[in-house]
């Protein structure tokens, strides 16, 4: 590790324990399933992934809010020990969150400017240094003018100036990691372009790293530098934006651009590819590649029996899939873009009886 | 996933063949009443529908969709001021039926709506195929063996396997809760859907196949979709024609291939700027200030403020002009 990373995160797993009467296990809930990746300073990486793949949890495990079960979190070249209280309140101070939904995140009883001193208060800055900084936020996510924003509050403002004072809330401690959890999922499209290209200038301006949580992939490419594809605990794919945009690896990466739509006339007649299947139970996650239900490259043998370590076929590009295996004997990943609609049909009859008789469980 | 379910046409009425379009809504106006003032939610609406096409009515948030659809198959809060304009369907003037009437022979008959988010208020504690079969049991009388062949019927073609029907909704996973709502609104065999944000809580790969499913069934059965959405690119899966609102005004009807192409009002053609695309390599850009309050909107032209193309007659209000099979309320097009 250089001293440019910021934040790096080993083999990470966090557990949820389910009980039984109160005190009887009942197994594991596994939201993240050993999570490697390193953020360097000044970074955006973004997390892209389904309802129910671990995402969040990945990210309340970042904020310090969740204790993970296993693996390691090391912030700015200090490793976080879970025990110390004072090392995860240091860790939520060093980064600032932006809440999915800004009507839900704002207190509706307090101004602007309450909203934006609370988190000095409870920092203890100077009374003089609080109104200085509060107007340095403002200014910086462009409420201005400033004067006119401090006494508002939280119903007096557009979706777009609510997120925006979210950013504002974020920055003020002067973080040096933002984390940002599908910060425009709830704003309309005219106005998501403008947050994001303000978080896009507030990251280069302050050299900070970034993580944002996403599941529309069509936005990613415009703001972040690399992405992390995450299914079932797992992050099974991650490579720069414009690798995984023209050339996905992982099948369900694949199958995952493949869905969204650009919006083009043609749309209209075409139907999509769409892997059938929903996402793995985490409780009791399949054995072996965890998309391998839903694969139509599946091996039998191996995809179904041995977890698929990281392959990088391509520098900077990982993929955890057996068909990127360098010593496999299988055909080679630049054919499998164009053949996936081809394989599928093969397997969708097998598929379909398989859907069958796991409807028929109760 | 293509849909492979039969047709499902046995025991379907055959849909009245009458000629002209399924929907036509000439001035519809819906305002409410607020305490702080009057609200134009829906102001003078017109358009048509032709019979087995599809209409997408994309928007900001606020600009009237849902209002637009609600006034359409009347499901009205109390709070209303003004509901005036005509709605003809299948060619017969529905406005001029009283309440009861309405609720007798159009509603859920004739056309159906998918509520935004319905998947949440789904019964838990009655079984989903009992849903499903309510309406056919309590309107339309069908013994029960009946209403749940049909139940079972449309399951099928919605996509989900019929033994479902014994189950209850918190059994099912979001996508076939979806699926569920969407067989609610099938289940009598209207000849008009209406579908406000049918696949915005959902993810990507669900959105994708109950969009697949809408298609299918949109082909098999020869059904019109009236789709609500602000996601343009979903919109463009299931639009034969776009339907664009501002401030509670249509600005602009156009052919899908016109509209996500190279719309004509200046708002539409910033709307489709800001899209962020996948494949094709643009920036996307923002559309500066807000939209204005609809309690005391400008007069003149509503989007004037936010427009680069604004000159002296957008001060004026404009009406609505036809440009070739288009139309659009935009001085731009006065003379075009």
């Amino acid at each position: 590790m250089d001293n440019n990373t910021l934040l790096s995160v080993k083999d990470l797993r966090v557990w949820f324990e389910l009980k039984r009467w109160g005190f009887l296990s009942a197994g594991f809930v596994r939201a993240v399933d050993g999570v490697n990746f390193e953020l360097s300073k000044g970074q955006a990486i973004t997390i892209v992934g389904e309802s129910g793949s671990g995402k969040t949890s990945l990210l309340r495990t970042i904020l310090g809010l969740t204790e993970p079960t296993g693996g390691e979190i090391v912030f700015a070249g200090r490793q976080i020990d879970w025990r110390k209280s004072s090392e995860v309140t240091w860790l939520r101070w060093q980064i600032g969150f932006v809440q999915q939904d800004p009507y839900g995140a704002l207190p509706p009883f307090m101004n602007v400017e309450r909203i934006l001193r609370e988190p000095l208060i409870i920092n203890k800055v100077k009374p003089e240094e609080q109104r200085q900084r509060i107007r340095e936020a403002l200014e910086e996510v462009r409420l201005i003018p400033v004067d006119d924003f401090l006494t508002k509050f939280p119903h007096m403002l557009s979706g777009g100036q609510q997120q925006r004072l979210v950013v504002a809330r974020a920055l003020i401690l002067r973080p040096m990691l933002i984390v940002a959890d599908e910060p425009v999922s709830m704003l309309d499209a005219s106005v998501r372009v403008e947050i994001l290209e303000l978080m896009r200038k507030i990251q280069r301006d302050y050299h900070l790293g970034v993580i944002y949580i996403t599941h529309d992939l069509s936005s990613v490419r415009y703001f972040s530098e690399r992405v992390f594809i995450m299914y079932a605990a797992k992050l099974v794919e991650k490579a720069d934006v414009d690798d995984i945009v023209q050339n996905p690896l992982h099948p369900y990466a694949q199958a995952l651009l493949n869905a969204i739509p650009d919006p083009e006339p043609e749309n209209v007649a075409k139907f999509r590819d769409v892997p059938p299947g929903e996402p793995p139970n985490l409780i009791h996650p399949p054995p072996g590649c965890r998309f391998h239900p839903r694969c139509p490259h599946m091996m039998e043998g191996l995809c179904d029996e041995q977890e698929p370590p990281a392959f990088e076929p391509n520098p900077g590009h990982l993929v955890e899939c057996w068909l990127y295996d360098p010593q496999g004997s299988h055909e080679r990943s630049t054919t499998v873009f164009q053949t996936m609609a081809d394989a599928k049909l093969a397997r969708q009859e097998e598929q379909s009886a398989k859907d069958a008789s796991q409807y028929d469980k109760p | 996933m293509k849909q492979k379910s039969e047709p499902a046409t046995h025991g379907r009425p055959s849909p009245a063949r009458t000629a002209g379009p399924i929907l036509r809504v000439e001035d519809l106006s819906l305002y409410f009443r607020a305490s702080v003032g009057i609200v134009r939610a829906v102001e003078r609406v017109s358009f048509e529908l032709e019979r087995g096409r599809s209409l997408t009515i994309v928007g900001e948030s606020g600009c009237g969709k849902t209002s637009l659809a609600r006034a359409i198959l009347r499901l009205l809060p109390r709070n209303i001021d003004t509901y005036r304009g005509r709605v003809f369907l299948n060619g017969t003037d529905v406005m001029k039926l009283s309440d009861e009437r309405f609720r007798q022979d159009i509603r859920w008959k004739q056309m159906s709506l998918v509520s935004q988010a319905a998947m949440n208020s789904l019964n838990p504690v009655v079984k989903v195929g009992q849903q499903v079969a309510e309406p056919l049991l309590l309107d339309h009388h069908m013994s029960k063996e009946k209403a749940f062949t049909r139940a079972r019927e449309v399951f099928q073609t919605v996509g989900i396997p019929s033994d479902f029907l014994n189950r209850y909704a918190f059994e099912l996973s979001g996508g076939m809760r979806q699926r569920t709502i969407l067989a609610m609104a099938l289940v009598t065999s209207p000849s008009l859907v209406i579908l406000d944000e049918p696949t915005s809580a959902l993810d990507v790969l669900t959105q994708a196949n109950i969009m697949n499913t809408l298609k299918g069934i949109k082909q098999e059965l020869g059904l019109s979709f009236v789709l609500i959405t602000h996601d343009i690119a979903t919109s463009s899966e299931l639009a034969d024609e776009v339907l664009c609102m501002y401030a509670g005004q249509l600005v602009e009807h156009s052919k899908a291939e016109r509209f996500y192409r190279e719309p004509l009002h200046p708002y539409a053609r910033k709307l489709m700027a800001s899209v962020p695309t996948l494949r094709v390599d643009k920036k996307p850009e923002f559309i500066t200030g807000q939209p204005p309050s609809l309690l005391n909107p400008p007069t003149g032209c509503r989007f004037a403020a936010r427009c680069d193309k604004r000159f002296d007659r957008c001060q004026e209000e404009p009406p609505l002009f036809q440009h070739g099979d288009e139309t659009v309320k935009c001085w731009l097009y006065e003379n075009a």
